[in-house]
């Protein structure tokens, strides 16, 4: 029996939707697996660490590994597969740009393990008990990971081939992905395997998009009847589409929502939210400062908007003014 | 540099038709302004993307200063306005994002107001100063201080299969 290709499945600071995704595929999945070897994932499959240690370097053809990179366990994870595998893909939103995980980066570690731990209004923690990255019990030493200062994207941490963009990506994308790899059809190192255009492009109701669209309010979606049939951007809703990637079929547009970004900008563009914001704003009807602020104040949180699945990879990465290397009490 | 003490340096946006003709002009006059601003001549304020901006800074920039012509003295008409609404947005977001407000400026200049040049360049070098160092590449090396020691344990041969323990 000639070997099938192997394929490695991991995640890493993620939701589990990824691999949800895989799952999505539905009856589609048994023709992946009857073409290739699944050798590593640990959501579905039972194989250890150690498992993957054993195998030769480059042995695993390609590994899709979702998930940002925020502990030194995930950044280990990260290393490892890269050893093993031919091709390393970044797969969905957070390996890709940092995702919704890489919000996080608006906030110190320390923030961070206060507010989890001894602040949220859920948590008794007289104590003030934390986790420790050591803890020693009859001789025995327990470790745990460390978390980082920064939340990274799969490529700020080890080099990455591909990216499969989306939170999640489509089964779609997911199965032209799969079967570019075994077919060998694949485009450019470092390409993202989706359509290289702007959402609004491929979007149902781009005839209704008018040339200039004059915002004088932006509508939060949750407080609108939404008309199903014309374009969002000139219901006053801030949808994502000019800024970013097509190949999800407008899926949220389909289900009456706007597009929020989750499959990045296009090759052309270095920074999603920026991008975005130039748009938003060079459409905003008044000329005078005063009102300009007022129409901009129906966005209350521009990074959470602009940056939603992509801050890690944006051009500040992080709040930039945060504290690194132990330096943590000041903030 | 001057003694080696530490400078800001400032990326200047200057509209084609007003503020870098009022720069030229302000070299013509002989007025002296700080020589920390490095300016690049953009057909319109409205040309300017925010990915400029944040580019600037994540580059090294200490400020950036942007130049336009007055409202209604547009060459383009509209342009100045939409450089304006991207600043007030800017403005909201830079800070959330730890940038201080002094270091993001935008200034409607003419082409006769060779004046205004030298005091925006010199009042923005100023503020900046007082403001310190943004440092934006450094701080992206510090970032990633904390992945140097893993990063040196996966990567050489003799210890590739070596797990990774705190």
């Amino acid at each position: 029996m000639p070997t099938k290709p192997k394929i490695g499945f991991y995640w890493c600071a993620s939701c589990g939707g990824c691999e949800e995704a895989v799952v999505d595929l539905a009856e589609d999945i048994l023709g992946v697996v009857e073409a290739v070897d699944i050798v590593f994932w640990p959501v579905a499959m039972d194989f250890k660490k150690k498992d993957v240690e054993a195998m030769p370097d480059k042995s695993i053809v390609a590994t899709l590994l979702n998930g940002a990179i925020r502990s030194s366990e995930q950044e280990e994870m990260a290393h490892l597969l890269r050893r093993k595998s031919q091709y390393l893909i970044a797969y969905g939103s957070c390996a890709h740009m940092g995702g919704i995980p890489s919000l996080a980066n608006q906030f110190s570690r320390e923030q961070i393990l206060k507010f989890v731990y001894e602040e949220a209004p859920t948590v008794v923690n007289d104590q003030k008990t934390r986790p420790m990255l050591q803890f020693e019990e009859k001789g025995r030493v327990v470790h745990l990971p460390e978390l980082r200062h920064v939340v990274r994207s799969l490529d700020q941490v080890v080099d990455v081939d591909y990216y499969v963009p989306g939170c999640p990506p489509t089964a779609k994308i997911t199965k032209q992905a799969v079967a570019a790899l075994l077919e060998g059809k694949l485009p450019p190192k470092g390409s993202v395997l989706a359509p290289d255009i702007a959402l609004c492009e491929q979007c149902p109701r781009k005839e209704s998009k008018p040339t200039d669209l004059s915002f004088t309010e932006f509508k939060r979606p949750h407080w609108t009847k939404l008309d199903p049939t014309k374009c969002l951007l000139a219901q006053g809703v801030v949808c994502m589409g000019p800024a970013t990637r097509g190949g999800c079929e407008a899926a949220c547009i389909q289900g009456n929502m706007p597009c929020t970004g989750c499959f990045g900008p296009t090759s052309r563009v270095k920074d999603q939210g920026a991008k975005m914001l130039s748009s938003i704003c060079s459409n905003i009807a008044p000329k005078e400062e005063k009102e300009i602020n007022q129409v901009l104040s129906g966005i209350p949180d521009p990074v959470g908007t602009f940056y939603r699945y992509g801050l890690a990879k944006s051009l500040l990465r992080r709040k930039v003014n945060l504290p690194v290397n132990g330096k943590d009490a000041a903030v | 540099m001057t003694n080696g003490e530490w400078t800001p340096r400032i990326v200047a946006f200057f509209c084609n038709w007003c503020t870098y003709t009022a720069a030229d002009l302000a070299g013509v006059s002989r007025l002296k302004y700080a020589a920390n601003v490095r300016i690049i001549r953009v057909m319109c304020s409205g040309r300017v993307d925010p990915q400029f901006i944040l580019e600037a800074f994540a580059k090294g920039a200490d400020g950036v200063l942007i130049g336009g012509c007055h409202p209604n003295d547009c060459h383009y008409s509209e342009g100045n306005y939409k450089m304006l609404r991207r600043f007030q947005l800017l403005r909201r977001m830079l800070p959330e994002m730890g940038i201080e407000n002094d270091r993001l400026r935008l200034e409607w200049i003419s082409a006769a107001e060779g004046e205004k040049v030298k005091w925006a360049i010199n009042d923005m070098v100023e503020k900046v100063q007082a403001l310190g160092s943004l440092g934006m590449p450094g701080r992206f090396q510090d970032w990633d201080q904390e992945m140097k020691s893993l990063e040196q344990k996966m990567t050489t041969p003799e210890e590739k299969e070596v797990a990774y323990a705190h």
